[in-house]
């Protein structure tokens, strides 16, 4: 199957340069699915879906006959990342997460930031997310947030921006190694002549992050993922981490705070836990604390926490650093903790609590994007261009009762990628998010990430909830190392 | 191993194993009203106390007719224990311990339960053979699969566990009920139609070929002897009992033949008195007596096995 009817509308293309002529990256996968003829096209398509199917990757349809499930959409087009362009995200991610990290540990402690004036008090005094009781925490090496995901779009010209930070209990990681696994099975070919770096490191590097956390005593500590149960729509996800990492999936129902500590109940007794990866938000995880009606958490873990006795990854109140008007700080914050230019940048944001800026948005509604501060998976926003006028006024009403609840961004022309509809290929709206993981001493990022796709014609939102779908992402190696690509190697056998 | 998971693991154990017995009494009875007698076809109610859900039938169906039965056996959602109701009891269980399982073992029971899910109903109405035989090997293949990629570790002897306490259940169940229906017809023994029934039976359990072996012609006292006392057979209530016992003193490290939980006691109690039980006294007795008793043993065990392992609270901390 070809691409010679293939348009790019003039939108950025992640696998064409221009019409016809693809990304020097993409070359070898375009030539080897050139090969492949619409039929055979077909039929992988649907081998994917089934061996999705089978791994049981599927999440309930509400609202329609019980026990129907669905695959999540996947397409099987590959999206692809230079070297290159993964050398520029990678260090503009490191150098975001340490920034935050900062940020994390002086907004809960000294909040020096507030008082040298880059960050106005009022924007932390109203955040929601801003929790009182983690104030004064110190988690162990002064490191709040060991795990997040942060969404990159990449405009018409290919510049990439930051379009949100997620360092509360991101989700997706498991589609990346999923994705990966059933595009090997079914492209074996493509995948063995591109050079395409490989994810299925992530658990073990995940692990390690987590138990570098656990009291230096503790030689071999025990950790364990803690989740809301089988009906939270990331359950698969939480599964999966847990069992490729060998640790106890755990609900708050199987532990419990005695003497201090916290312990799991196993069928010899109790069992003393060292540290936590949680799934399940902060409000939830103590109702001694927290949310008092929550029957997801632990009573008493945010006590054992403060006392050492038990590790969390993320710590508690990460969730600041995601509000969407911090977010607009961020590049003040960089320079502020590291005395550095941010290298990837932000979306140019207007924090609508300033009068001058909401003034602005108020008037250009109809070409801006508008977001509600704490939402995510796609709710509370407006994209102002595809709007009604009642769509209109009715954001113009929330903005002005609640301006600190909203930001807004000029609508970016998000790059394109092309999907298999039916017989042929058409541009989708794409972006990503890659992993990104913090030990104190290094940090790592998954050379991949997930590229999520909004399936639906000219749709520019690509959240799984609102008809999204994703790719697998092929970062490659350096094709200058002679090193690097292995496989040169064993192909001399 | 956590509480929680060992119960989920135990439990997808059991709805599995009730799953296949249920696929292969109705396969076998398929097979049985092929051979029978016009005036002796009627026999589905039996299938439907065997599993001891007759209230819930009547109440909702009509009449117990071959379509019905099966019907309710296999598709029905408000019969717990139907073939579907029970794959997706057992995988719901295999979800929610996804990481103490292999992958394969995960894949395989997703694709058992959407394999029934998608039964073409009218079909497996029409040729029943083929699909029930196909659930049955789904059922085989996800036991080889357990067997082989899992680790033969805690979790695994819990599932060990439900699966023979499933299966010792299953096998006292239908030979309760096929015996209440056989030997009321006094002038039918050792007829032609009474052997076509005892072979049944044996099938139902996939035991026929090797009752043969040790037996030789059908014979209702050897064949319960067998289905209860037989120390080799894999579906014999002793042997099931057997492996349950081992399992259990895996799980706990108690040197067999002594005991130091509830669970323990009980299990290694009525083994012993298998053990030294002769196929007479259980005749003197009367089978449905001492199956009736056997019953509330087995439910017992399951109650001690609740409370030693799966239920635990703060006041017996040890940490």
């Amino acid at each position: 199957m070809d691409f010679s009817s293939y348009k790019l509308d003039g939108f950025y293309d992640e696998l064409f340069e221009s019409p016809n002529s693809p990304h020097p990256g993409a070359r070898v996968l375009l030539e080897k699915l050139g090969e492949l003829s619409k039929d055979e096209l077909q039929k992988r398509h649907q081998a994917a879906e089934l061996a999705l199917m089978n791994m049981g990757i599927t999440f309930n349809v509400y609202g329609s006959e019980a026990g129907v499930e669905k695959i999540f959409p996947f397409d099987i087009i590959p999206r692809i990342v230079s070297h290159t362009d993964w050398t520029y995200i990678e260090k503009g991610l490191v150098q975001r997460i340490q920034a935050l990290n900062l940020f994390l540990c002086d907004i809960y402690a000294d909040q020096k930031i507030l008082k040298d004036g880059i960050i106005p008090r009022y924007v932390i005094d109203t955040a929601k997310e801003f929790l009182k009781p983690c104030v004064d925490l110190s988690p162990p090496r002064g490191l709040w947030c060991h795990i997040s995901g942060i969404d990159l779009v990449r405009d018409k010209d290919g510049q990439f921006y930051i379009l949100e930070d997620n360092l509360r209990c991101p989700s997706g990681v498991s589609y990346v190694l999923e994705n990966r696994e059933v595009l090997k099975r079914i492209f074996p070919e493509v995948f063995e002549a591109s050079h395409v770096r490989h994810v299925d490191d992530y658990p073990a590097q995940l692990l390690n992050t987590l138990r570098s956390l656990s009291p230096p005593h503790v030689t071999s500590p025990t950790v364990v993922l803690l989740t809301p149960g089988i009906y939270n729509s990331a359950y698969f996800e939480h599964a999966f981490l847990a069992q490729q990492m060998g640790i106890e999936l755990v609900e708050g129902r199987d532990l419990v705070v005695t003497d201090g500590t916290v312990a799991m109940r196993t069928t010899r007794g109790f069992q003393r836990i060292d540290v936590i990866y949680r799934r399940i938000d902060a409000d939830f995880i103590d109702p001694k604390v927290f949310r008092p009606d929550s029957m997801l958490g632990v009573p008493g873990l945010m006590e054992a926490y403060k006392k050492g006795q038990v590790a969390i990854a993320n710590a508690p109140g990460t969730g600041i650093a995601d509000d969407k008007v911090v977010y607009a700080y961020v590049p003040q914050i960089i320079k502020y903790y590291l005395n550095e230019d941010i290298l990837l940048p932000n979306v140019p944001t207007y924090v609508c609590w300033d009068d001058k800026q909401r003034e602005h948005v108020l008037e250009n509604l109809d070409t801006l994007v508008v977001k509600a501060a704490n939402e995510s998976g796609g709710y509370g926003m407006l994209i102002g261009v595809n709007s009604t006028r009642a769509e209109r006024e009715d954001f113009a009403n929330r903005i002005t009762q609640n301006p600190r609840n909203y930001i807004a961004q000029p609508t970016i022309a998000l790059s394109r990628s092309p999907i298999l509809v039916d017989d042929h290929f058409e541009g989708r709206h794409v972006d990503l998010r890659p992993y990104v993981l913090c030990n104190g001493e290094d940090t790592y990022v998954l050379p991949g990430g997930l590229t999520r796709v909004a399936l639906k014609k000219g749709s520019l939102v690509v959240n799984s909830s609102q008809g999204g779908g994703s790719k697998d992402t092929w970062v490659l190696y350096d094709s200058d190392d002679p090193f690097v690509p292995y496989r040169h190697l064993s192909q001399t056998h | 191993m956590l509480s929680r998971a060992a119960e989920s693991i135990y439990w997808m154990s059991r709805y599995l194993e009730r799953a296949e017995n249920v696929a292969r009494f109705i396969e076998v009875n398929c097979h049985l009203m092929l051979d029978l007698p016009v005036e002796a076809k009627g026999q589905w109610e039996p299938l439907v106390l065997t599993t001891g859900d007759q209230h819930l039938f009547y109440e909702n169906y009509a009449t117990d007719n071959q379509a019905n039965v099966i019907d309710f056996l296999t598709f029905s959602p408000v019969n717990p224990n139907s073939i579907l109701s029970c794959l997706q009891n057992a995988r719901e269980n295999a979800r929610s311990i996804r990481e103490i399982i292999s992958t394969e073992m995960w894949e395989q029971i997703n694709k058992f339960y959407l394999q029934v899910q998608n039964i073409d109903k009218p079909q497996a109405q029409d040729a029943p053979h083929t699909y029930f035989t196909d659930i049955i090997m789904a059922s085989h293949l996800f036991t080889g699969i357990q067997r082989n990629t899992m680790s033969h570790n805690e979790a695994w002897q819990f599932a060990q566990l439900g699966r023979a306490l499933e299966r010792a259940d299953k096998t006292s169940r239908i030979l309760d009920v096929k015996y209440f229906f056989l030997l009321p017809e006094g002038d039918d023994v050792g007829t032609l139609y009474d052997n076509i029934q005892w072979s049944a039976l044996l099938k139902s359990t996939t035991a026929l070929e090797m009752y043969r072996k040790q037996f030789g012609p059908i014979e209702p006292h050897n064949v319960i002897n067998f289905l209860i006392l037989n120390r080799e057979f894999p579906r014999a209530i002793r042997y099931c009992l057997f492996e349950a016992n081992q399992s259990l003193h895996t799980i706990s490290g108690t040197p067999e033949g002594s005991f130091q939980n509830p669970s323990e006691q009980v299990l290694g109690r009525l083994l012993a008195e298998l053990d030294y039980t002769s196929i007479d006294e259980i005749i003197t007795r009367g089978l449905h007596e001492y199956l009736d008793a056997f019953q509330t043993r087995l439910n017992q065990i399951d109650n001690a096995v609740f409370e030693t392992f799966f239920t635990i609270s703060p006041s017996t901390s040890t940490a």
